[in-house]
Order: structure tokens, then sequence, then C-alpha cells
């Protein structure tokens, strides 16, 4: 066994421990100095040491920067020296080290070969003046999560033999249990009374007991992340009844409108629609929220390396051209004293979550061109990750595949280990204070370069069509993917023929392991000698590890044993519904009491500065927004680069001008006061901002993805259903057919006795085709003296706004959407823009007028003046602070030069629009009342540091 | 006239090597992704070439140090053949992991025998991968061949591990070829300097001038579109990144 240390030379900045310097601050902890980070790696193995010397000159340290220790006495320096202190973090047995299999290659490389197995850790040497107490809060808060890694007490890691396992079929006692011993058995697979009754009349029939692996196959399959069994419930609501929502709201709306350009609706892993009729576009966005809670880079990490893993599986394989985030957290300056015990600070979550969507979205070099984040102290506990990507492939390979009889199963990608085993039933619970501690066996790291092997691996085979099928392991593992696929067939897999991690796996825990990056492949024999060779030519791994068959029967093997035999059609159709009690009252909100302020200035930078509409670059410059060299319309624009863009726009096809854009719109505070409305405004404004970069409604397509507390409240199941009935609503007149949607339930967290529910959160995520990219249209300001109109409605609508947030209220005057007018005032604004008259675009949301205007403005490095007076009312207002902040739905902010004034009064003719300002040169916004009374008059620079300040990390 | 033909060497974890034979192709030439794995399994192939990339990406995951896997790996099994392409007037074009790649290979500045390297690019002064667009001057004493005649270029950059580190003794050695600047053309720095980059260094060259390795994306601005204000400002149809392209096929063609 060697240890080897690799530490920066003394006199070169330490760029990651500076930034824990600033994260150490940010615990209040100000008597930190400096801090080293220094790499340790174990090594097993007995090397010569000009071997080991070879190893860290020429691998483990760089020459120039680094410097390195084996095997010595190296820490006599620290303690001795009573202003530094150490701390070393390694990662849990268990864990796979995301770094071993690099080093474990390229020590190959060298010619070094007994090597049997590294680990790598991380040691911390922080200077300052720290008590006992503060030291173990840096450590807690900031440098180990115990879900994955430990302090290192006794500095010799350990590289235990792994267990063999030996082959012990497990049957469960159904049919002897009663009482007490069968709500054990449900709780422990999370099988509802009805869902027991039924798998135990199934296995009487049989005339025997059920396997462990029999049941945990019924239980991943009919789980809510897997069926979505809330949403395909009976739902009782007053004197109707609802025999599945989803069917009848989102679904339907997508039958009914039966768009000829919709390829693959709510069937595959993602849905698909036509791009230019010889490709085909495919868009998915899930959540990773339970595992973001707990491990939130591993969390956001695996997040999108599993939507990614949608795109892949979806049709015959897609190429992942895109990808994008959205977060609602927790406040990132919540007081410690109000975080609840067992939760991660917001701050930290915030800090994980990002890295992890970079870290891994980065590397497989996929960019990440649009997405939003949120804050909520709600959230707090439950944080949502969406991870969402979107998929380019041919037209004619876009429909799922379908295997037959006799072809072979494939498993391609990562190995198995015990990573995730219970993730779905996991996802489908409410988190406690006890989660943290229990849930380690969910939460695993993922590698982004074993999925980036995959995909190119994959998309070679596909062109060669070497596979007839192909799904992505995600929640559940093989027992969800294969069962699935072969629903219509039936197929016999032999468990011991999966690559394991390492030694000691059960039948049952290779069935249901969650490791990352594994996908299956149904592939015809003939074809499989080929695919073998070609994913191990990409250095990616591929099993055949069993068969399809046409027995309509689920068939599991170890060895020679048979360890499953269920029928695919009790699988499949055998789950009893779910009944359900809805109800809905609208809640009472006071609405503020303050008059009027006379300077809105104030008002304005406050908004400003909240953290729902501060600036984000500090997380969208650390994603790759530029990688495969498609993006149009970026996510920072302006004259520095640094101005909010309303939606992404790539041109996926590099010699074509035809464009793909891609936005969301996200409500939670408007769910406060009536889910209905939040819904329709989400999708209003997720297309609002496909209509103000330039885009129009003729080919949209959404996804939902519903984030809830328990539904098992009617109330919160009212609100579930009131939010679907406007989703439905809206995409008829809109006619914006949704094509796929994910909901994650029981976003809930329980302590002392009260329980958290975080706000209802509908995230609409749209995706439209657009011919020409050259219409592309950025929100800053390009010239002053250009005209500024506004274009739409402004009501008294400030019920859940940023304004009536700062100033304490929630309010009841929720923005409404009129879908006739808006549509109508969508398509004339897109004419508009097609004929090349909108010079900026912007859309009107959080703090409306206010912050919108002042956006246009310092993006485009000019001043504005506008006036309140012109602005269309759709009922009297007699205060500047509820026009300028109002949050009314389908509305803009256009900027227009002065010669094609005509022209876009003609076009914009019969909507609701008016000028109301114009572009300056004087650097000043001067907004001017209903009364012409100067109401504010600031300096852009100063809106724009207001903007900037408070996430400059 | 026969074209010229890049090859453009894939690993485990790179991904920019698409849009990088885009490129190559637009400027003249058939470009075609080599797997490592290919290379080294017939090495004789490189003998078909002209140009060789080793385009931007994570490879092997950047672990133990951003292309330090990889630059083993080339170093070890290509090194002589690498040495061959060069001798026979070869090009070869490293872009961001590249250029990590070509520099962990001692392959640049390949000023000094190989045992022991002069410079390094390391974790950035911000300690966060940064994509961020970056003006920068061309050095008019640089033998390099891919920037011949070009004055300054506007590209992104996107990494985490682009700052230049070097002894002191061998920088005046060095053949720097584009250096970071502000928006007027002066040395600047953060963000103008987007890594904290010794000397502003973004690219440098061997000897030769023909081989050459930058951290900025030339090929994620070939066409003007690709511009991030393409919307307001007067951009040309082809983007400042094209000429690195067309440059290296010109050269090629009298090889």
């Amino acid at each position: 066994m060697h240890r080897v240390e690799v530490y920066l030379k003394s006199h070169l900045p330490d760029a990651r421990g500076q930034g824990l310097v600033r994260d150490i601050n940010d615990l209040g902890i100000t008597t930190v100095s400096d801090v080293r980070v220094l790499d340790i790696y174990w090594l097993d193995a007995a090397l010569r040491p000009d071997e080991l010397d070879m190893l860290c000159q020429q691998l483990l340290a760089d020459p120039v920067t680094q410097e390195y220790h084996c095997d010595t006495e190296f820490k006599s320096q620290d303690k001795t020296d009573p202003g530094l202190y150490s701390v070393e973090v390694a990662y849990n047995a268990g864990v796979t080290d995301p770094v071993e299999d690099s080093i474990t290659k390229a020590v190959l490389d060298l010619g070094i070969k007994d090597v049997r197995a590294v680990k790598t850790a991380k040691r911390y040497l922080i200077r300052g003046e720290l008590s006992k107490n503060e030291l173990e809060v840096i450590s807690s808060s900031l440098l180990v999560n115990p879900i994955i890694q430990h302090v290192v007490e006794h500095e010799v890691v350990a590289f235990p033999e792994s267990p063999r396992y030996h082959f012990k079929l497990r049957e469960i006692d159904l049919l002897g249990a009663e009482g007490a011993k069968l709500s054990e058995i449900a709780h422990q697979f999370s099988f509802t009374k009805d869902e027991l009754e039924a798998i135990a009349a199934y296995f009487k029939k049989q005339e025997r007991n059920p396997t462990d692996a029999e049941l945990e196959t019924l239980a991943q399959t009919w789980s809510e992340h897997c069926v979505h069994k809330t949403f395909r419930a009976k739902i009782h609501s007053g004197d109707t009844v609802i025999d599945n929502l989803l069917k009848n709201t989102v679904m339907r709306a997508t039958e009914e409108l039966n768009k000829p350009w919709c390829l693959s609706v709510f069937e595959d892993n993602a849905g698909v629609i036509d791009f230019d009729g010889r490709w085909a576009l495919c868009f998915k966005v899930e959540t990773h929220n339970h595992p973001s809670a707990v491990e939130p880079y591993g969390g956001a990490a695996t997040g999108i390396g599993g939507v990614v893993r949608d795109i892949m599986g979806t049709g015959l394989s897609a190429k992942p051209i895109l990808a994008t985030d959205v977060f609602c957290l927790g406040p990132p300056d919540l007081p410690y004293d109000r975080l609840p015990p067992g939760v991660l600070h917001p701050r930290r979550i915030f800090k994980g979550v990002r890295a992890g969507v970079a870290d891994y979205g980065n590397r497989l070099g996929i960019p990440t061109l649009n997405g939003a984040i949120l804050f909520d102290e709600r959230y707090t506990a439950n944080p949502l990750v969406y991870c969402g990507s979107v998929g380019l492939i041919p037209k004619s390979l876009s429909r799922m595949g379908q295997q037959k009889p006799g072809d072979l199963v494939v498993l391609v990608g990562g190995r198995t280990g015990r990573d995730g085993i219970h993730g779905v039933t996991f996802a489908s619970e409410q988190l406690t204070q006890e989660s943290t501690a229990v849930s380690y066996t969910s939460v695993q790291i993922g590698n982004p370069i074993v999925e980036k092997r995959l995909i190119d691996a994959l998309l070679k085979a596909r062109d060669r069509r070497l596979f007839t099928r192909i799904t992505d392991c995600g929640g559940g593992g093989l027992s969800s993917a294969v069962g699935e696929m072969a629903a219509e067939t039936g197929v016999r897999v032999y468990l011991d023929r999966v690559p394991l991690k390492y030694a000691g796996l059960s039948y049952t825990e290779i069935w249901l392991s969650e490791s990352q990056e594994r996908m299956v492949l149904a592939v015809p024999a003939e074809c499989s000698e080929e695919l073998l060779a070609l994913f191990a030519s990409e250095g990616s791994e591929a099993t055949v590890i069993g068969e399809f068959t046409d027995k309509r029967r689920l068939k599991l093997f170890y060895q020679e044993n048979l360890a499953a035999d269920l029928s695919m059609e009790f699988l499949h159709r055998g789950r009893p519904q779910l009944e359900l009690k809805a109800t809905w009252q609208k809640p009472q909100h006071a609405e503020p009491d303050s008059a009027q302020p006379p300077d809105l200035a104030e008002a304005l930078l406050k908004i400003l500065g909240s953290w729902n509409v501060c600036s984000k670059e500090w997380v969208i410059r650390q994603y790759d927004h530029e990688v495969q060299g498609s993006s149009v319309l970026k996510p920072l624009v302006g004259r520095d680069n640094d101005g909010p863009g309303d939606a992404a726009i790539l041109r996926p096809i590099l010699d074509s001008k035809m464009g793909i854009i891609v936005s969301n719109g996200i409500n939670p505070k408007y769910g406060d006061i009536d889910p209905y409305w939040m819904a329709a405004s989400a999708i209003d404004e997720a297309l609002r901002q496909i209509i103000a970069v330039g885009g129009n409604l003729k080919r949209v397509a959404l996804l939902d993805n519903f984030s809830w507390g328990n539904t098992n409240r009617p109330h919160n199941l009212g609100a579930l259903v009131r939010a679907a009935q406007a989703c439905h609503d809206m995409a008829i007149v809109y006619e914006t057919p949704f094509i796929s949607g994910k909901d994650s339930l029981n976003n809930e967290f329980e302590f002392e006795g009260k329980t958290i529910s975080i706000p209802h959160t509908l995230l609409i995520s749209a995706i439209s085709v657009m011919e020409d990219t050259s219409r592309a249209v950025s929100m800053d300001l390009k010239q002053a003296g250009d005209l500024i109109y506004i274009v739409g409605t402004t009501q008294n609508e400030l019920g859940g706004s940023e304004y009536f947030r700062n100033l304490g209220f929630v309010g009841s005057r929720v923005p409404k959407v009129k879908p006739h007018q808006a549509k109508k005032l969508m398509d004339r604004l897109s004419l508009a823009t097609e004929q090349g008259l909108v010079r900026a675009c912007h859309d009107l949301s959080e703090g409306g007028i206010g912050v919108a205007i002042a956006e246009m403005a310092f993006a485009g490095r000019l001043g504005a003046a506008v006036s309140l007076k012109d602005v269309p009312l759709g009922e009297p207002i007699d205060r500047d602070d509820l026009v300028l902040f109002s949050e009314s739905n389908s509305r803009f902010l256009v900027e227009v030069a002065p010669d094609d004034k005509a022209e876009f009064e003609r076009i914009l003719a019969k909507t609701s629009f008016a000028c109301i300002g114009r572009a300056t040169s004087s650097g000043i916004l001067e907004i001017y009342g209903t009364r012409e009374k100067k109401v504010a008059s600031i300096s852009v620079a100063k809106l724009k540091e207001a903007w900037q300040r408070p996430i400059r990390w | 006239m026969s074209k010229v033909r890049t090859l453009i060497l894939r690993a485990p974890g790179t991904n920019c090597d698409v849009e990088t034979a885009f490129a190559f192709e637009q400027a003249g030439a058939v470009a075609s992704l080599v797997h490592i794995s290919q290379l080294i399994s017939n090495a004789k192939q490189l003998k078909d070439y002209q140009i060789m990339v080793i385009p931007g990406g994570f490879t092997y995951g950047d672990d133990l140090g951003a292309g330090k896997v990889l630059a083993n790996e080339i170093r070890l099994k290509l090194g002589q053949d690498i040495e061959r392409f060069t001798e026979n007037g070869g090009l070869i074009l490293g872009i961001c992991n590249g250029f990590q790649v070509l520099v962990k290979t001692g392959i640049l500045p390949g000023i000094l025998p190989t045992s022991k390297p002069p410079l390094t690019l390391t974790t950035n002064d911000s300690g966060r991968f940064e994509c961020r667009w970056v003006s920068l001057g061309v050095n008019r004493e640089s033998r390099c061949v891919f920037t011949r005649g070009i004055e300054r270029l506007y590209l992104p950059v996107a990494h985490g591990e682009g700052k230049v580190v070097a002894d002191p003794e061998v920088l005046p050695k060095l053949d720097v070829a584009l250096y970071y600047t502000d928006e007027q053309g002066d040395k600047a720095s953060y963000p103008y300097n987007p890594n904290g980059s010794v000397e502003n260094i973004a690219g440098i060259c061997d000897a030769s001038g023909r081989i050459f390795a930058l951290m900025p994306h030339p090929e994620r601005f070939i066409r003007g579109s690709q511009h991030p204000r393409w919307q307001s400002e007067d951009t040309k149809e082809w983007g400042d990144g094209f000429r690195i392209f067309t440059n290296a096929v010109k050269w090629a063609q009298g090889l």
C-alpha cells in the first residue's frame, strides 16, 4: 500500500483553496486566512521506489506547479504548527471513486502492471484561528458530505476484499401473512393496501409465494415514479369523477389538436416533433429532487446524466444537442437558525447542484443554453432540480423501436454496483430528518466520461442499424428498463452475466441497481458480434445478458436458478387503479396596505436585486454554452454579453439556417393564489419568450413537469387538478400540444411535528422550430432615439408579484391569461419580427415594465425615457407603482426604429399596444407616471450593479 | 490538386470534434474523425494526413489534470510517430484540451528536452470553469503559420484550466502567437485575461511555426451568426476563427 500526497508549490496561489476561504467567510467564520487543497492517492500495490517516483513525476504530479510526498512522514509540519488544521476526506466504502478508472488506465499506459486498486482523497490545510467547534462547522458544512464521504481519522484507507456472493433464493411469505405482517410487507415495498391484495391474489392463483425479486419488480414498476399512478388515478372532485387526470387534460389537448408534426407523444422516453422533414427533435425534462436534497452535486449530475440517456433512449437513439436546467431552492441568505435539522443549507445546495450540472453537462459536450433559478424558503428542505435535454434524430428513426423474439438483451455502458438501490421508491416518498442518514444507497456520483463513450458508441451503432430498440436504465434499473421493453414479448435475463463494479451483489441487487450510465439494447443475433466489437473499439462495455422471447413472461435467472417468473400481463396491467379525493378552495391573502412611495427608484432597485430577478451570470458562465458551435442567441446577451436573454436559439445542423428555440415558464408564487392561473401563466411565459426572440407559434410543443406536495391531501390534489385543467385549456387555444411530461409528488418535509410542503410548482418547457435564425432578436436596446413600445394589456394584477413580496404580501389578484387575445397579439408581433421591424424585444415577467425596461437599457448600455401615461390598461389603475410592477401576462416591450414606426403600427393594429418612450444616450432610466410626473430617474449603471451584486460569488 | 486531409483525434471525453471537422471542411479540407485506439493500432495512417488536430473536450475526464492522461498515452504510444509526422512537414493544432495535451506531452513548446516540461496549464485564477468571449492580439513576430495575416481575433473560451504557468527562464524563449487583450487591443487583467495566464498567453507555437495550440475555440466562430452580438453589430459572413483553418489548409496545400 502506498500513499501519495500531491500539493501545489508553496509560491503558487491555490484557486480551489481561495474559493473555500470565501465559503468559510459565508459561514460567518472570518479568521481563516488561507486554505490549501492537497490530493491524496492510495495505491493498492507494492512498487519499487523508482517505479513509484516515475508514477508521481509522470502522472500524479504536475512538474511545473506541484510537488509530492510518497509514504513519508509528512504531517509533522502541521502537528507542530498551532495555526494550521488538517482535515482529510475520503469516499465511503461502496462509493465509486470517479477518478479510479482514469488512474488505472494511465498507470497501465506507463507500463506498471501491479496496481490492484486506487482510491483518492483530499486533504485540506486550513490556516487561521479556529475553535474545535468552528473546525467542525467548516468540515460538516463544506468539506464532508456524510452520504458519500468521511473524515479520515487514522491515515489508512482500506481496500477490503469484496465477499463473494452465493446464490440463495429469498421468498417472502405473502400467502401466510396476515394483519401486522401484511402491513409490514406493504410498507417495506411501498405498496398500497389494494396493490398488495392484488399481488396476494395473483400468487395465490400461482399456488406459491413471491420471491423478493418478484415483489421488488412489482414495487418498481408500480411506483409513482414509473407509472404516475396519481395522474392516472380515479379522482373524486366534488360531484365529478376524473378517470385518469393525465388522459383528460394534458394528453387530451394533444389528441384534440392532432398536429401532423407531432411524431411521438407520451409513449417514448421523450416527446418527438418534426424539425425539417428529414430530422426530428426529441425533448424531455426530468426532476432529480430527492437525490439533490441529500447530495446536491451527485444528485444534479446524475439528473443531467439521466435525462441525456432519455434522449439517447428515444426512437432509435438521438444525439443530445442542448441541456436546460431549472433549480428551485431556499434563499441563499437563510439564517442558519432557520435551517431544519438534517437539511443542507440552500447556499450549499445551490453551489452543489450548479457544479453537478456543469461538471457533467460540460464533460458530455452538451451546451447548457437555457434555465431558470427560483428561490422560496419552502424549497429549503425539498429543493427542485429539473434537468432537460433536446436531441436530434433522423426522422425515419424517431419512433420507438420494436424487438423480435430471439433478439438479444444487451446491457451497454457502465458497470453495476449497489448505487441507487431503491432510488425510485425513495424518489416517491416524503423526506424526513432521517432521510439524509438512511438514504445513502440512493445517491451516487456519476461518471460523465463513461456516458460520453456510450453516446459516441451508440450513435455509430445506430447509424449501422445494429439494434432494434433501446431504452435507458434509469429509476428501477434493469427491472424497469427490461420489464418495460419486454412488456409485449417476454424476456429471459441471466443476472450473473451482468458486469459488476465489485463482487458480492445478490441477484436482486443486480436487478434493482440504479448505477448510472447504463442502457439496454435489443440486438438481433446476427448483429451482436459487430455491435460488441464496435463498443469495444470506443472503450465502452457491452454485454449480452439475455434474450427476448414470445412467452410474455419475465424470467430471471442467476446461474441456473430461476429467481423470478412473472406474467407480463399482471406486471403491466394488474395494478389496481388508485382512488383519490380532490378539493380546492381559493385561499385568502391580504392586499398590501401601504401607500405608493413618491419615488419608485428604490422599489425598482430592490426588485432587481431580489434573488428571483437578479443576474444568474455566475451560474451561466460556468456552463459551456458554446460547445457544438450551434448557439445563435446565447443565454447572456447585449453590449457586454451579460444581459438576460429571453430564450435560447440554436442551429443544430451547422450548414442549415433553421433553428430551435427553447424556453421555460415557471411561477410557483402565483400557485399560492390559484394553481389554474399559475399553470396558465407558466405556459404564457414560455410562449412569450419564444415570441420575444423572434419565433412564432406555428410549431411549438410543450412539456409539463409537476412538482407537488403530498397529493393524498385532497387540497393538494385539488390544486393539481386545477393546474392540469389549465394546461389543457391553454394548449388548445395556443395550439401548442404537450408531447411529454413528468411529475414528482410528495415533496414534503417533516420535522418537529410540522409538515413543510413546497409551493405547487409547474415547470413548462417549450420547444419551437424557427424557419430562419437570421430573424433572431435579442433583448438589449440597440440605438438611442429608437421608439419603445409596450405590446399587451396591463391589469391590476400583482398577486404573487415580486413587488408585493418585497412589501411582505402575497395579494389576491393573480395574473390571468386571455389566451385568444394573447395568441392574436403574439401572431401579429411575430409577423412584425419576421419583417425585420423589431430591433429588440423583451417579455414582461417578474417586476413587470420596471424590470424589463431596466434590463433592456443596461444590457444595451443605453438610457431610456418612458411614460406610464399611455400604457394600455384593461381596467382603471390609479397608482404608478401598480402599473410599473404589474405582472400581467402576454406583454412585451419592443424597440422599433423611427423609420419603421408606421409599418410596425400597421401590423400591430387591432391589438393592444402603445409607444411609451424612447431609447436615449443619457445612461439614465427616466420613468414618468400616469400624471406625467417623474417617478424614477436612476443611472443605468446603478440599476445594473443592483442586479449583478447579489450572486457575484 | 487533391484535397488537404485532416485527422481529428478523438479520445474518451473529446467533445469538440464535430464542429472542428466542420470548420476544416468549410476551409476546403477533408476531415476524418479518428479514435485514439484506432490510431494506436495503426499509426502508419498518420502519413495519409497533412494536418492533425487535438480538439477540445475533457479527455478521460481531465482526471489528474486537464489532458494529462491522454498526453501520457500519446507520449508513450505515439511519440515517435508524431515526431515523424512533424519532421515530414505535418501541421498540428491543439484547441483547448488539445493545448493542454500538447503541453503535457512536451510536444509544445518543444524547445527543451521533454524530460522536464518547461510550462504547464493549470486552474484558472478564478477557480472556476468559465465560458466567455475574449479579445486576442496576434504576435506579428511569431512564426506561427496558423495566425499569418491576422491582427486581432474575438473568440470564446470555455475552460477551467487555462492558466499558463512557466519557469521564468523559459518565458523569453516561448513563441507566443496569441495573447489576451481588452477591447482596445491592450493587455489587461481579468476578465479580459480569463484565467490569469502569465503574460496573457492564449496560444503558443513551436520553433517551426507548424505546431500551434490555443485555449480559445476558433471552431466556435467560423460564421458571423456565432458572434454574440450579430444582431446589433455589423458582422461579416465568416467569423474570426475561420482564418485559422483556412491558413492551415492553405499552408498544407503547399506540402
